[in-house]
């Protein structure tokens, strides 16, 4: 049994000084050190998004047209390749993962550690080409202008390939665990639902990223080599280069979401104090979901040259992916009527996920019927979906995940009035800058350029204000996190009064996550 | 280790004859080395061999054919997505209109 003098010890004082966390193998210090990257690369990946607000914030030039595309190069790739798709896997499932299944780590404790520096590394592959001309393919590097153009794109398409290699080492490390380290007495039908989201997104990444590594060789090569792959003029086929590339990053907007999914689902059971409706179902629809993303990429490929009757194929496919998302939307919505709701700011983000979600959702259809996406096809309609899918979604529960771990994470209280706030800002800047853009989609304004004609001024420029306001959101929901860091008072073991195991050992907790071994004896959500 | 299987020499000896067979077959049905020329069939006999080989190796050196079943699975589970992909992507390149199509 722990002693008071035990539990003074935990895995932040365990052990001291930089290299100690450099070298650490903790699942939980390299969680953080996750988070830290994270957040820093948002901030650039934001910093660039604002300037792509700036300069569409009126009809006219305030940079050249050949800078705005490398703002948008970097911003994509920044969001994409180190925000969102290392967001939820490698910050929050890492420090979650093992403490959800009652291990005392992941399978894997130095791979988990190299994942992280394949991240730093590919992450400061991808600066310097910033510096080196700047990439301004966009984060998709379509060829034959990928294979054409003398800027940067070697540079980020090495970044991209190395950091693939810290998502296949962070998958393979969590299906490994949630195999073989589950505690005593927890079956499979025992896990938290984030430890499903978490899994199904693992097999994703090691299925699904070596299908990008390769594409980014074969691009590679062909630059470097004049090897014809992909350009007409060498023999090359350029719609497969986008075969290739979606067939890896359909799969990875999976790879964004459903870890998103896993962690809605602890927010709506833990606040609503419900066990969580149809646990099986959510379940296996997570399974569902990653299965089907297979299946579904030529979506992306309507009007790219591909043939009506893989069009046809692909749109009936991807209709599919609906049915395993509204059953878990449905259960959440179910899991709340008639639960105790308490509206604390994680609850709040998850109920902003649910809202927006559900638009970036049914827009989706929309865009997966083929007549539809032949108008709305690179126009600012795709660009509104995706942003409510990616940030209305994945970032909603990002953020609704750090405040709810957060207290576990350091053993620290936040603001929660200030949290609150945050949501606030951040939820209605989020929709004034993206639902405007569904309208001058339709309307017809084409995403990826930097000017436009004045009769789209208005709709930009509410959008433009609307970034500013996402912006203030989350200087205020830093300022949270750090005056709680700093300031806030000592969070209780389970100040949520949730039921999973995390909750049932010290905030922070210990090196190694429990005192005694767990024992599960019955499901993870049972309030009443 | 407790839990692996024991490595039989016999059956490993026999899987590497069984492979470098297989690999002297590949090169003897060449058109190059023996003029043998099946036409449209070469590249279904080549990967046929090639797949035969995958498939010892995968059964007998990488011991699926006695561990957990759970590994086979996750194996046809990678080859079937692989499958997948080559399969839909053909669907598109054999049905698209041709180049000089007016369509």
């Amino acid at each position: 049994m722990s002693s008071a003098a035990d539990t003074s010890k935990n895995y932040l004082n365990h052990e001291k000084g930089l290299w100690s966390w450099l070298t650490t193998v903790d699942h939980k210090r390299i969680g953080i050190m996750y988070m830290i990257t994270v957040l820093l690369f948002f901030a650039i990946g934001g910093a660039f998004a604002m300037l792509i607000r700036l300069e569409l914030f009126a009809p006219g030039g305030t940079f050249e047209a050949q800078v705005y595309n490398q703002f948008m190069t970097f911003h994509g790739a920044i969001m994409v390749f180190m925000v969102i798709i290392p967001g939820i896997p490698a910050f929050l499932g890492n420090f979650v993962l093992p403490l959800h299944l009652g291990a005392k780590d992941v399978a894997f404790p130095k791979v988990n550690l190299m994942s992280w520096y394949c991240l730093i590394v590919g992450a400061i592959i991808s600066f310097i080409s910033l510096f080196y001309h700047g990439a301004d393919t966009g984060w998709t590097f379509y060829t034959p202008y990928s294979i054409q153009t003398d800027n940067g794109t070697i540079l980020l398409v090495l970044g991209a390939f190395v950091m693939g290699f810290s998502s296949i080492l962070t998958g393979v490390n969590f299906v490994a665990t949630t195999h073989r380290l589950r505690c005593k007495g927890m079956g499979f039908f025992q896990m938290p639902l984030f430890v499903w989201g978490l899994y199904s997104t693992a097999i994703l990444q090691v299925i699904a990223t070596p299908v990008l590594g390769i594409t980014l060789l074969l691009l590679a090569a062909e630059k470097i080599m004049g090897i014809g792959f992909f350009d007409p003029k060498l023999g090359g086929d350029p719609v497969l280069f986008q075969h290739f590339f979606w067939f890896y990053s359909h799969p990875a907007v999976y790879i964004m979401i459903l870890p998103a999914m896993g962690i809605i689902s602890e927010l709506i059971t833990a606040f609503s104090r419900k066990v969580i409706f149809g646990y099986k179902a959510i379940a296996f629809s997570s399974v569902g979901i990653a299965a089907v993303s297979f299946f579904v990429w030529g979506h992306h490929m309507f009007v790219s040259g591909q043939s009506e009757l893989a069009g046809v194929i692909f749109s009936f496919l991807t209709m599919l992916v609906g049915v395993p998302t509204a059953i878990k939307t449905f259960n959440w919505v179910a899991t709340m009527y008639k639960g105790s709701i308490q509206f604390q700011s994680p609850m709040l983000y998850a109920l902003g996920f649910l809202f927006l979600f559900t638009i970036g959702g049914v827009t989706g259809i929309m865009l997966a019927t083929m007549a539809m996406d032949v108008h709305f096809h690179d126009t600012y309609f795709v660009v509104a979906h995706f942003h409510y899918v990616m940030v209305g979604g994945t970032l909603m529960a990002i953020m609704g995940g750090i405040y709810y771990w957060f207290p576990k994470m350091f053993g620290k209280m936040y603001s929660e009035l200030g949290a609150q706030l945050s949501f606030v800002l951040i939820f209605v800047g989020f929709n004034v800058t993206f639902f405007p853009q569904f309208i001058l989609g339709a309307k017809g304004m084409p995403r990826r350029y930097h000017d436009y004609p004045e009769a789209f001024s208005f709709l930009n420029s509410v959008s433009s204000i609307g970034s500013w306001t996402i912006g203030l959101g989350f200087i205020v929901a830093l300022i949270v996190i750090i005056h709680g860091l700093l300031k806030g008072a000592k969070a209780p073991d389970n100040p949520w009064g949730a039921k999973t195991l995390e909750w049932q050992t010290t905030s922070p907790p210990p090196h190694e996550n429990f005192y005694t071994d767990p024992v599960v004896t019955g499901g993870p959500y049972e309030y009443r | 280790m407790a839990g692996h299987h024991q490595l039989n020499f016999k059956v490993l000896r026999n899987t590497l004859f069984a492979l470098l067979s297989l690999t002297i077959l590949t090169v003897l049905v060449a058109k190059p080395v023996s003029g043998f020329d099946a036409g449209m069939f070469n590249f279904v006999i080549a990967m046929g061999i090639a797949s035969l080989k995958a498939g010892l190796v995968l059964a007998y050196f990488m011991q699926l054919k006695d561990d957990n079943k759970l590994y086979l699975g996750l194996m046809i589970s990678c080859v079937f997505f692989l499958l997948l992909f080559f399969g839909l992507s053909f669907i598109d390149i054999i049905s698209r209109a041709p180049v000089d199509s007016t369509l």
